[in-house]
């Protein structure tokens, strides 16, 4: 029982992750009580994807598993894959977004909106808010954030740093999390649901297609590097008595194929709702089908 | 045939003039600066918080990092039935102090046991005792020790015993050096040899 409370229990407790994974779960939870109380249709996937991916996250941050992080070049990488590849592709796919507002209490929006009509300071501060959002959710800044962030953390002088600082180690990992969550919805939620940030399906298979390939070549480097690149496991002490260079070896193989396959996993969502909303945009009758108004076109 | 239009150009010397002017001015402030030598050993000056611990020593008396303020301080974690690491390590860290000279008596070796079950007090007093007068045994039972290697962010963990009931403990291999106020400061390893040592203890017994 000890033992298993040893693995459960948080390595190093964070508030602050904390308060957002529970405070998430809770809004969820109300808004899909809220949504089945008016008679809304509450799927099975959908939150079972949210579930997943949200204990994902809080797993890999709040267990043991950030303690093998800290130890261990190959279990370091596995916790980025979850936090920026996993987690955020099975949260994007839930959609949560409306749920997670209905959870939100009457009363809060209520203040909400009034702050907001009353206060230009906020709606100012809203503004400024969104216009970050438009620069980092840009078709072209947006992919290279996310394969920019892979590299800077795997720098072997910034990824000492960031395995002795804690703070440093927090930076990584919560810009991990959240990039993750930004980049996947704009690459795989749908375009009526994204506003202004929508990039076209076609442009989007185009970016998950690219971006594949720096991670593929950084993960075949690590992977293939014939002297340990991380000295930081060695000097520190790792989890488990393992060879430095195995360690490494798979390390960069989870940089290179679960990450370069995720893009495949994005591009099959994206053609998927390309071709649901193409369908949508044209006539119920087929091409295929109609009679041939011309019959010397063919 | 067309004839080019005779083409707009600003002076260029205006902007050329004001770029010349902020390089010198940018020049001449990193010139304000004296560029320090690096450390011979890995900086992480602000990446590791400040000594602290509360653990007991050789005599069994209690000790905290405030007991060592003043000294130069190197924290190497080990434990006395180590078979390679922990003594190789610890005898290049008593020949640097050697090299040092009397600057040696500003400076503590804290060996912190991680394996306090076998390394008993009188164990680590003798122990440490081969090495030299810097040097310090120090044992804490499970929180204790946990909260000190937590804060330097090192591993340890006891390997199975053998037919005979003996157990090796794999371990870090980093010595932290604090300065006199007990700010963490560099970080260094075996293979880094006792010159290097002696050379940033130097620096940092000056003062």
């Amino acid at each position: 029982m000890r033992q298993l409370l040893t693995y459960i229990e948080p390595w190093e407790f964070s508030p602050t992750v904390f308060l957002v994974c529970a405070g998430a779960l809770v809004l969820y939870l109300r808004g899909l009580k809220a949504q089945r109380a008016h008679g809304g249709r509450v799927g099975f996937w959908q939150p079972l994807s949210f579930f997943i991916g949200l204990t994902l996250d809080y797993a890999v941050l709040q267990t043991y598993c950030d303690y093998l992080a800290q130890h261990m070049f190959w279990v370091h990488r596995l916790q980025h894959l979850i936090l920026h590849h996993f987690a955020p592709v099975l949260i994007v796919l839930a959609a949560p977004g409306a749920v997670l507002i209905e959870g939100v209490p009457q009363r809060w929006r209520t203040r909400w909106a009034r702050l907001l009509e009353e206060h230009p300071s906020v709606r100012r501060m809203l503004g400024a808010g969104g216009r970050v959002f438009r620069i980092v959710q840009h078709p072209l800044v947006a992919p290279l954030l996310f394969v920019g962030l892979i590299f800077y953390w795997l720098t072997p002088t910034v990824h000492f740093a960031a395995m002795l600082d804690i703070r440093r180690y927090r930076l990584m990992n919560w810009g991990m999390g959240v990039d993750g969550l930004l980049f996947w919805w704009l690459m795989l939620a749908p375009r009526r649901a994204q506003g202004r940030a929508a990039i076209g399906y076609p442009i989007r298979i185009l970016i998950v297609c690219l971006m594949a390939l720096p991670q593929i070549l950084l993960g075949a480097y690590i992977a293939l590097h014939s002297t340990v690149l991380f000295d930081v496991y060695g000097i520190c002490g790792r989890a488990w008595a393992i060879s430095p260079l195995t360690d490494q070896e798979l390390g960069g193989l989870l940089t290179w194929i679960p990450a370069a396959m995720m893009s495949g996993v994005a591009m099959l969502v994206v053609l998927r709702r390309l071709l649901q909303e193409e369908g949508e945009r044209t006539p119920p009758r087929s091409a295929l089908t109609a009679p041939i108004a011309d019959p010397r076109l063919i | 045939m067309t004839s080019a239009p005779p083409a707009l150009q600003p002076p260029p010397t205006c902007t050329l003039r004001r770029l010349l002017a902020l390089t010198a001015i940018a020049l001449a402030l990193t010139a304000c600066s004296p560029a320090q030598a690096p450390f011979a050993l890995e900086n992480v000056t602000g990446l590791l918080p400040q000594l602290k611990f509360s653990l007991t020593d050789q005599d069994n008396r209690p000790v905290s990092a405030h007991d060592y303020r003043g000294k130069v301080v190197l924290l190497y974690f080990g434990y006395t039935h180590c078979p390679d690491a922990c003594p190789t390590t610890l005898a290049m860290l008593a020949q640097s102090l050697r090299n040092l000279g009397p600057a040696a008596t500003k400076t503590r070796v804290l060996f912190v046991s991680v394996d306090p079950a076998r390394d008993t007090p009188e164990v680590l007093k003798r122990y440490v005792g081969f090495f030299g007068p810097q040097f310090v045994g120090l044992r804490g039972a499970g929180d204790a020790l946990t909260a000190l290697t937590k804060r330097y962010r090192v591993a340890f963990h006891l390997e199975p015993p053998d037919r005979n009931g003996y157990y090796a403990v794999d371990h870090s291999s980093a010595v932290f050096v604090f300065d006199v106020n007990g700010r963490a400061r560099l970080l260094g390893q075996e293979t880094d040899g006792a010159a290097k040592f002696t050379q940033d203890l130097r620096r940092l017994t000056a003062g």
